[in-house]
């Protein structure tokens, strides 16, 4: 079975300066087998995007630390739905209590892995959802 | 990260102990030890408050100075942040650390559109000058210390407190402040960056010879080795990365015509103190004494206490974990007395809540006791450098010494550190090392408790602390009224002037001081920043 191989942006939003998990998970994904980009910090949810559609990557990945998790999640799946932009899914990692992980979810993020969460669990998703699964 | 690498046999017998610096630990050392190493009381040790300072940077240690305790605080409005800073030094504090929110750390307004979401969240909110004066307010600047934890914009900061506190009706000779000021660390790890390496670094040169002359009492930076091993390298690392960004610095304003000994007196540090705890204390005793032969052989100092490395060893933070929180509160004592151990002359601790937000008040309170149990209770303030002697202690000490050396030279040799950092060198090195933790991590070659080992139990609630939204608009809302009520064709004047030294590369210090008098924004000031001096582009390395 020879899959195209799986395209991720792995991106920064906002001012949290954070990416040592970014940074990790990055490392981890391109062992997978992965092409990873990194945006590095800083990333308005805009640039996040339009460098997804350029890049047409499939999976947007997010690392997030500071708290803002949900505004910043809430803008960029609107900003997909606005763009039209469906073939892409969304991920999101870093400080994240349990409690908000439904309301992400609500929004239409796909994965939610807190800090801590094992490598493997993070690609096995990657690679069952990702692509059309 | 964090702890030693143990191979171990069938038994469960530890056959072999490699510390993260890769110092191999031996089951028993002896006084043979301490010879196959050339260990020489005079020259390694030297009495407490003696070149090289390895044992201490008084004669007397804590005796004479119980440590500083400088929790780091701030959140929401200033108002807040007041609140819980008289909380603190009603409850002993004797310092203050100031937590700043990522707009205001960035060097944004609370309105601006990069603003949105983050007003308040992690530390409080300062746009102008009226900010610090309700922070401030009642806060004895004479007497308190206050670490302002800022950087790409500590200059903007520095200049807001002195004017704050002259309009309160200090001298400014008289107040002490030490903003972090230290941009390359920000590059490397923590991610605070705005400006490009050259002109940001120029910034860190102008506050240092500000404060040399204007503001004696303030340090005018603080070298983080803290924020590297953080984001993953190692403690012989944290302090050679430290020591060589300390030089970048010092390189700067020599380079403006000064000799070293006149301003890195006031110099200080930020470093770790989670991890094994043999390796922590002989990497603060082998620091003290690296930092004083150093400055010595490159720079000629001779001042005996231009030689001092002070600092703030604690925090921790990465030591903490979000899985069984309360455990973190037993690791947090664990790193204070590693800190204690080595000599700590400040210190603050991440509280136990550390891996989810910023602290609650209980959370942070329970930080300060167990800084005051450990001096106040158990005895660690008897003694100087209890540990001196140790076999064990000595040997690695020694050993921890040349490691650091060994890591300077490699960066040395690729061209020194700002080029390293330049050129991502130093941030692929420390994302690597923290790449193969967490693997070792996950496969469970490294153990961490409540992790991925002794994980049953129930999962324990934590009080977390609550952000509101309110507060964001509340400060836009104060910021709308500033803008309205103050001189702006004053604030327009002060800002050009700003502007022309910033393109002449004089010295900006004075003009913040004009410009935060007059109560331009910090957005504003550092607005000025990024129209001279363009931003600073990220590769996107990993």
């Amino acid at each position: 079975m020879d899959r195209k191989r799986i395209r991720v942006l792995l991106a920064k939003p906002g001012l949290d300066g954070h990416d040592r998990g970014a940074k990790v998970v990055a490392h981890a994904l391109r062992e997978a087998g992965m092409e990873v980009i990194y945006t590095g910090l800083h990333q308005t949810v805009a640039g996040i995007v339009n460098q997804a559609v350029q890049e047409g990557v499939d999976v947007i990945g997010l690392s997030i630390m500071s708290g803002a998790h949900v505004p910043i999640c809430r803008k960029l799946t609107q900003l997909l739905k606005a763009e039209g932009v469906t073939d892409k899914i969304v991920v999101v990692g870093g400080v994240i209590p349990n409690r908000d992980i439904p309301v992400l979810e609500q929004m239409g993020v796909s994965g939610v892995f807190p800090g801590g969460t094992p490598f493997r669990e993070i690609i096995r998703f990657i690679e069952e959802n990702a692509n059309g699964g | 990260m964090g702890v030693a690498t143990y191979v171990k046999d069938e038994k469960d017998a530890i056959q072999e102990v490699i510390l993260q610096s890769g110092i191999k630990v031996k089951p028993v050392y002896t006084p043979e030890d301490l010879e196959a190493v050339g260990f020489d009381y005079e020259k390694d040790l030297g009495d407490p408050g003696e070149f090289p300072f390895t044992r201490s940077l008084h004669p007397l240690g804590y005796r004479s100075r119980n440590w500083t305790t400088r929790q780091y605080t701030g959140f929401g409005t200033p108002e807040q942040t007041n609140e819980r800073f008289k909380l603190m030094i009603s409850h002993g504090q004797t310092g203050l650390n100031v937590a700043f929110d990522l707009p205001t750390q960035m060097g944004y307004d609370s309105d601006d559109p990069m603003a949105e979401g983050e007003v308040g969240r992690v530390g409080m909110a300062v746009d102008s000058l009226k900010d610090l004066e309700v922070a401030f307010k009642d806060i004895r600047l004479d007497r308190i210390g206050t670490g302002l934890t800022i950087n790409a914009v500590a200059s903007v900061m520095l200049a807001m407190y002195q004017a704050m506190a002259e309009n309160f009706g200090y001298d400014r000779k008289r107040i002490s402040a030490t903003p972090q000021n230290d941009i390359l660390k920000e590059i490397v790890g923590r991610g605070a960056w705005v400006y490009p390496v050259e002109p940001a670094v120029r910034l860190i040169g102008d506050v240092i010879e500000y404060a040399m002359k204007e503001l004696p009492r303030c340090n005018p930076v603080s070298v983080c080795g803290y924020h590297i091993r953080e984001s993953g390298c190692t403690p012989a690392q944290e302090i050679s990365y430290a020591f060589l960004i300390a030089f970048a610095y010092i390189d700067n304003v020599v380079a403006r015509g000064y000799r070293a000994e006149d301003f890195v007196g006031r110099f200080s540090f930020n470093l770790n103190v989670f991890g094994n705890l043999w390796e922590t204390v002989a990497k603060f005793r082998a620091a003290r004494k690296l930092w004083a032969r150093l400055l010595r052989e490159r720079y000629g100092v001779k001042d005996k206490k231009a030689l001092f490395l002070r600092g703030i060893f604690g925090g921790g933070g990465s030591g903490m974990t979000k899985q069984q929180p309360e455990n973190n509160i037993v690791r947090g004592a664990y790193y204070a007395l590693a800190a204690a151990l080595s000599g700590a002359q400040t210190t603050a601790l991440c509280s136990f809540d550390e891996a989810y937000t910023i602290p609650t008040e209980r959370a942070a309170l329970l930080s300060l006791r167990t800084f005051q149990i450990l001096m106040d209770e158990i005895g660690l303030r008897d003694t100087v450098d209890p540990l001196a002697g140790s076999y064990f202690i000595e040997t690695i000490t020694k050993q921890m010494e040349e490691k650091i050396l060994e890591e300077m030279e490699k960066v040395e040799k690729v061209g020194g550190m700002v080029e390293a950092v330049a050129s991502g060198y130093v941030q692929r090195e420390v994302a690597r090392q923290a790449y193969e933790y967490e693997k070792r991590l996950q496969e469970g070659q490294v153990t961490k408790v409540g992790v991925n080992r002794y994980t049953e139990g129930v999962d324990m609630e934590v009080e977390l602390h609550e952000y509101n939204e309110a507060w964001a608009s509340l400060q836009v809302e104060r910021l709308r009224e500033l803008k309205k009520n103050r001189d702006g064709r004053a604030v327009g004047r002060s800002l050009k002037a700003l502007e022309n030294a910033a393109r002449e590369g004089l010295n900006v210090m004075p003009y913040l001081v004009t410009c935060s008098k007059e109560y331009a924004t910090l957005g504003e000031m550092a607005g000025v920043f990024r129209e001279v001096f363009g931003e600073y582009v990220e590769p996107g390395i990993f």
